[in-house]
């Protein structure tokens, strides 16, 4: 590869943060400046051009974005239309007869597309992949016409059961695209050849919704980039942690929709296993959530469907993060029961906490944390504010917490870090001990500005060994772009005995899916340090529902087999059954649902001992001195360090405060924090050193 | 039977608990339901509960079997009956010996704590050193219980025993030792025997699971301080039902309404409702209601009181899910009503009743503090099945509910095309039931000028057509109901359009003569037929509604340009702009600008 640099760069809503590798002398830098609105290239560049003198001896940047996330929940997508069989305009409207809240019967649901942009045309496969009518070419030609007349910009083309022959859909397609004027048409087949109607309308409707508007955002940000004499890659990181080109982003951006948190989760995966824990839950706190993720020897969790609001539903492997309403900005408040509360309402960042001194009157999270003195008021994270109102935050804590629940306002403040605790802890448990994983076997890595101020209590409520600070928090995400692997998935349904079905015929299926992944890599025009194919069938015992995972070893090579057959799918299958439910089923006929199969080619990864404390780094020249902290009922005098100057294998005992430009670790007093050979925190138990 | 008792004293007098521990063990406590919750949907077999979620789970009170934690997750309906359950067996262990750790308890009588024969509830006492801490319930809906119809949604019932097996609460494990004739006895009584096993084993799990959370919780806690939470947080929910009873103002508020018949006469029956509210307590009196009915949409009294629970969780969404709701609220009803019912009395059609008295607590509600309650919703479970033989010989039983509008609320439109208040499930996807059935279905959308106007309009109700593609044809059976009587608006709003049915005949269309129940609708390849389910009831008088709104709804296809001149007084032209004079004309005509 020729280039020096390898760049990360992630656009969060304040902040785009840069991560560099200079491969020539294997070190690294990183750069925060402020993201850009509305165009986030503009930020970009500049977060880039802060970071490296010459531009065109960059060989890679990979880009974790938020455009695709952001246009979906602020829904600020393209105007788009939707040609379907006729009598099933309404299937996205009519989703799968939910609704958004268990309690209550309130809320609506507005489609991304108004009825009148969903046509209608004459076809019908049915479910055995039969034609029943032929489709209407001239009547898909006219609708295509009619969108466009109305403004729509792209189109979805989504047929009752495509998944299961795609020659209408497949004719409509090139109808629409002889009179379209631009690349934006997407087909349901092309991106979820899987049955289920409403899902795949919705995952195709929303992949056409964003198709003009990722890829005008990436137009812009090559051309700057050209402009700027760049000769290199761009990559995308998709919701599945992998990452793809630019050309594919533009086809699927659907598969941007989780593409910043992704990164993250990729990099904690990597630090963690560096510093030799293979089992992590990943905690990210922001403004209004805290999102979680776990890690189980080393591979992350992928999900196949997520809802990114209620009715938007995107079926695509994504990275499953679990999220919860409990941020720094989730506002405590006291029901009219008497039960303290945090969340859901939530100060967000602007006008934020009530430290922030913007207007909010009503006490967050992080205003606890402030008068408390875990986080110091004199020297706010993210160099927005130059300090914090302390008195401000104290008295909302007390009219709105400690006065109704008769408690001094130090109690009030404590209380509500145990109630936040307590909410943030069941979200970890939700994805560790209910799914069977032991706690002591796991750490928690916190990222994000705010994190690392909690996981202390977090340890030791949920029963963890402990916790992993990165070294740089806030930055975790585009230090996951430069590492994050090429990842394409593919998936057909099958929905058939496994007695029954052609297994040969599936496994020239599987061939295929292989080679045109393989294609996809060569095409990319990354170098690889290895290349990978997985498969995996969704399978479970007839008149069951819910379907299993069932990883297959596949055959290495080319030729038209992956070398399965029936006998090591069933075994496959059973030891899988046994995995999760303890048991199998003797007896009973076993359905494939779904062929799932994935190219990966693997990226070089970077020894993350570039990041360790430099020389300079002593004890001496990290000590800030002291502070009254609040603790357990009392104050404590804790010791306060700026973390970045701390050298390798430092032991800093609990009470303290732990300090970095974008993030704050507070050690609790029964706790110690550890500083390891890739400048990682470990916060453990006191008794374990 | 009686009505939920206030707590009583426990055996230990708890120490007092803080209100950041209790705030703390609130969340530790729930997520222990929605866990056994989890555990079940997860592992079970039958798409009811796997998919539909029709199952719950919780921890009930060791005197009285009041609820006193339940899953967030589980079946809105059973959050207020499973109390019911753990009360027969209470009852039933004293009778027989008493209660001892180790038992685990099985029955699905709807005359005793149930609320028909598809649910099965499981029992446990759970024990923490010798003592009786509380009971750890399971529910979930099976697959098939026996009787006349597979499915068990019989609308020719005039008997429960035409309906399935019906057992009392018995031993599955007596001391920790296992029953396995009890499980032989349940299997042979059922069409889906495997099913059913599997179901079985799903719930057992869940016990376990919540019994071991339990252990780790106490662990933690100690006994007292769980113990005391479970009081407290009791104690807040009825607090805050009070505070919320309170902002009511007194008197009595009077509803009614009519499920179209029992499906054996064709009479209307009456549920009526008189809420009395004094200070912070509220009196639900259902006497004017109609006596039991032959068919099969009676209900057990503690199935009334358990949707009444609903409905006002419903209206005080932020009310804990506990027994608490239930303290300051007195039932009335009538032994001889059809809300009181006792063995044989069919209830297989419980849904059509409860959803109604759902309805009219809105319409209470209502009258009470106007605008303060959401209108109707669709108010119909509207269970259909197609059945048939294949050429092999193979029986195919397709069943699903199909959904309709939720009503207009002070916050917005009703939801379109959404799922029953008594439940929380999904329907299938089309492309999954052609795949598993031999039918085509030819519309799956929105059915115009079906919402409720009002100034919040209700949500569009559906409209589904289904072919039958086996050549041996097949037979359809439809349980419904708001085929006569329309969901209806609050504040001033409108009605919603109702259910209709329709099949083919080799004359032509025709629809059931006793509008929303039939059995055996014969169907030859190629017939149809066709479900259009009821809108959401208006909130508030849609004169009000902004024009610029119900223009939209026209251009969407949501409302004719008819009905938006007659409901909403607002005239679209051809060119589908507002004629503003005629607009005026229409609204002051009414008298009502």
């Amino acid at each position: 590869m020729s280039g020096r640099y390898v760049i990360g760069v992630d656009v969060g809503g304040t902040f785009t943060d840069v991560f560099i590798l200079d491969q020539s002398t294997g070190s690294a830098e990183i750069r925060k400046v402020p993201s850009t609105k509305p165009d986030q290239s503009q930020g970009f560049l500049a977060g880039i051009r802060a970071g490296v003198d010459a531009v065109p001896s960059i060989a890679t940047v990979v880009h974790g974005t938020t455009v695709g996330t952001n246009a979906l929940l602020e829904r600020r997508g393209a105007p788009t239309g939707i040609i379907t069989t006729a009598g099933f305009r309404d299937v996205l409207e009519m989703r799968r007869r939910d609704r958004p809240a268990t309690w209550g019967l309130r809320g609506e649901f507005e489609p991304v597309i108004p009825r009148d942009r969903r046509l209608e045309v004459s076809e019908r496969v049915l479910a055995d992949g039969s034609v029943h009518t032929p489709v209407d070419t001239a009547a898909v030609t006219a609708a295509a016409k009619q969108l466009l007349a109305m403004g729509c910009q792209a189109v979805a083309i989504v047929f009752v059961n495509a998944y299961a022959n795609a020659a209408n859909e497949q004719a409509a397609l090139e109808a629409v695209r002889a009179v379209w004027p631009n690349e934006h048409v997407t087909a349901s087949h092309r991106i979820l050849p899987e049955i289920r109607e409403f899902e795949r309308t919705s995952t195709a409707t929303l992949n056409a919704y964003l198709q003009p508007v990722v890829a005008s955002y990436l137009e812009r940000l090559q051309a700057a980039l050209k402009g700027d004499g760049f000769g290199g890659d761009v990559l995308i990181v998709q919701s599945n942690g992998g990452v793809m080109s630019v050309d594919t982003a533009r086809q699927v951006p659907v598969r941007t929709a989780l593409s910043g948190p992704a990164a993250g989760v990729i990099a904690a995966a990597h630090i963690a296993g560096s510093a030799g824990f293979p089992n992590i839950v990943t905690c990210d706190m922001g403004g209004t959530s805290f999102d979680v993720s776990l890690v189980a020897d080393g591979q992350t969790e992928l999900s196949p469907q997520t809802s990114i609001d209620f009715g938007m539903v995107v079926r695509q492997p994504m990275i499953e993060i679990t999220t919860i309403g409990a941020g720094g900005g989730s506002i405590a408040w006291v029901d009219r029961g008497g039960l303290l509360q945090i969340g859901p309402e939530s100060a967000g960042s602007d006008p934020g906490p009530v430290c922030y001194g913007l207007g909010n009157d009503r006490p967050t999270v992080t205003d606890a944390n402030v008068v408390l003195g875990r986080i110091n008021a004199g020297r706010p994270i993210g160099g927005k504010l130059s300090s914090l109102d302390v008195e401000g935050a104290k008295a909302a804590i007390e009219t709105h917490v400690a006065k109704p629940l008769g408690l001094d306002v130090m109690a009030a403040a404590e209380a509500i870090i145990r109630v936040a605790n307590s909410r943030m802890a069941g979200a970890i448990r939700l994805v560790s001990i209910e799914r069977g994983h032991d706690p002591k076997s796991f750490v928690a890595m916190p990222f994000g500005g705010g994190g690392a101020l909690h996981t202390g209590a977090l340890i030791k409520e949920v029963g963890l060994a402990g916790a992993l600070v990165p070294r740089y928090p806030g930055v975790t995400s585009a230090l996951g772009c430069v590492i994050a692997d090429m990842r394409h998935d593919f998936v057909r349904t099958v929905n058939g005995l496994l007695d029954g079905v052609d297994m040969a015929e599936l496994d020239r299926e599987a061939a295929a899916f292989r080679d045109e992944g393989q294609g996809l890599l060569d095409r990319a025009g990354v170098g690889f340090e290895g290349r990978e194919t997985l498969l995996e069938f969704d399978m479970s015992y007839l008149g069951q529902t819910h379907t299993v995972a069932v990883p297959v070893p596949v055959r290495d090579g080319a030729g038209a087999s992956l070398g399965i057959d029936r006998e090591t799918v069933r075994a496959a299958f059973e030891a899988r059954y046994r995995e999760v439910y303890g048991r199998i089923l003797e007896g009973l006929a076993i359905r494939v649902l779904n062929l799932r199969v994935t190219a990966v080619g693997k990226r070089p990864k970077f020894d993350l001992s570039i990041l360790a404390p430099g020389d300079g780094a002593s004890l001496a020249a990290a000590d800030r001195g002291k502070r009254q902290v609040y603790v357990d009922g009392a104050w404590h005098e804790a010791g306060i360090y700026d973390r970045m100057a701390l050298p390798v294998g430092t032991v800093v005992p609990g009470p303290a405060v732990l300090e970095q430009a974008d993030a704050t670790t507070f050690v609790e007093p029964d706790l110690e924090a550890v500083v390891d050979e890739f400048g990682n925190l470990l916060v453990r138990r006191k008794e374990a050193s | 039977m009686t009505d939920p008792a206030p707590i009583d004293p426990a055996p230990i007098d708890p120490a007092p608990i803080d209100p950041v521990t209790l705030a703390v063990l609130k969340g530790r406590l729930e997520q222990i339901a929605d866990e056994m919750d989890a555990t079940l949907f997860r592992s079970a077999f039958n798409p009811i509960i796997a998919e539909a979620h029709d199952a719950s789970h919780g921890l009930y009170d060791p005197a009285t079997g009041d609820t006193l934690i339940q899953g967030k997750s589980g079946l809105p309906i059973f959050v207020g009956s499973n109390a019911f359950a753990v009360r027969a067996v209470i009852a039933k262990a004293a009778k027989s010996g008493g209660i001892a750790e180790g038992d685990v308890y099985i029955f699905n009588d709807p005359y005793d704590g149930g609320t028909h024969l598809s649910d099965f509830r499981l029992v446990r006492p759970y024990y923490r050193d010798g003592q009786l801490v509380c009971y750890l319930a399971s529910v979930g809906h099976w697959h098939d219980v026996g009787g006349n119809v597979p499915g068990n949604y019989n609308p020719a019932a005039t008997e429960c025993f035409q309906e399935g097996m019906l057992i009392p609460p018995v031993k599955l494990y007596d001391r920790g030792q296992y029953r396995p004739d009890i499980v032989d006895i349940l299997q042979s009584n059922s069409r889906q025997p495997g099913s059913l096993y599997g179901d079985l084993n799903g719930q057992l799990s869940a016990l376990e699971l919540g019994g071991k959370r339990l252990d780790a919780l106490i662990d933690e806690y100690g006994l007292d301080v769980i113990r005391a939470a479970l009081i407290e947080l009791r104690r807040r929910a009825e607090q805050l039902m009070r505070a919320n009873i309170a902002e009511l103002p007194d008197g009595t508020y009077s509803a009614e309404d009519w499920l179209d018949n029992d499906g054996i006469v064709d009479e209307p029956l009456k549920i009526a409702l008189d809420m009395t509210i004094a200070g912070d307590r509220m009196t639900l009196d259902f006497s004017r209601s109609a006596p039991a009915c032959q068919g099969p949409v009676n209900i057990a009294r503690s199935t009334t009181v358990a949707c009444c629970y609903v409905a006002l969780k419903h209206v005080f969404t932020e009310v804990p899910a506990n027994a608490g709701v239930l303290d300051p609220i007195e039932f009335v009803i009538p032994e001889d009503s059809m809300l009181s019912v006792t063995a044989p009395k069919p209830v297989g059609g419980y849904t059509e009743t409860i959803l109604r008295i759902i309805d009219i607590v809105f319409s209470a509600v209502d009258k009470a503090a106007p605008g303060r309650a959401n209108a109707h919703a669709y108010g119909t479970i509207n269970a259909l099945s197609l059945a048939g033989h294949r050429e092999d010989g193979r029986r195919w039983v397709m069943f699903s509910f199909f959904g309709g509008g939720h009503g207009g609320h002070p916050e917005g439109d009703g939801l379109s095309h959404g799922n029953a208040p008594i439940s929380t499930a999904t329907i299938p996807p089309l492309e999954i039931l052609e795949a598993a059935y031999p039918v085509r279905f030819t519309r799956w959308a929105l059915r115009p000028d079906s919402a409720g106007p009002g100034r919040h309009r209700g949500g569009l109700g559906a409209v589904y057509e289904i072919e039958v593609l086996e050549k041996s044809g097949g037979e359809a059976f439809l349980f419904a109901d708001r085929g006569r009587h329309a969901p209806k608006g609050v504040a001033g709003g409108h009605e919603a359009a109702k259910n209709a049915f329709f099949f083919d005949t080799d004359s032509g269309e025709a629809s059931p003569p006793m509008a929303s129940k039939m059995v055996g609708i014969k169907l030859r390849q190629g017939q149809h037929v066709r479900i259009e389910s009821p809108g959401g009831g208006g909130w508030g008088d849609p004169f009000e509604r902004d024009p610029a709104t119900v223009l939209r709804d026209v251009a969407l296809g949501y409302v004719s340009r008819e009905r938006a001149a007659a409901d909403y007084g607002v005239s679209v032209g051809d060119d589908m702009t507002i004629d503003e004079p005629a607009t005026e004309a229409l609204r002051r005509a009414e008298g009502r600008s």
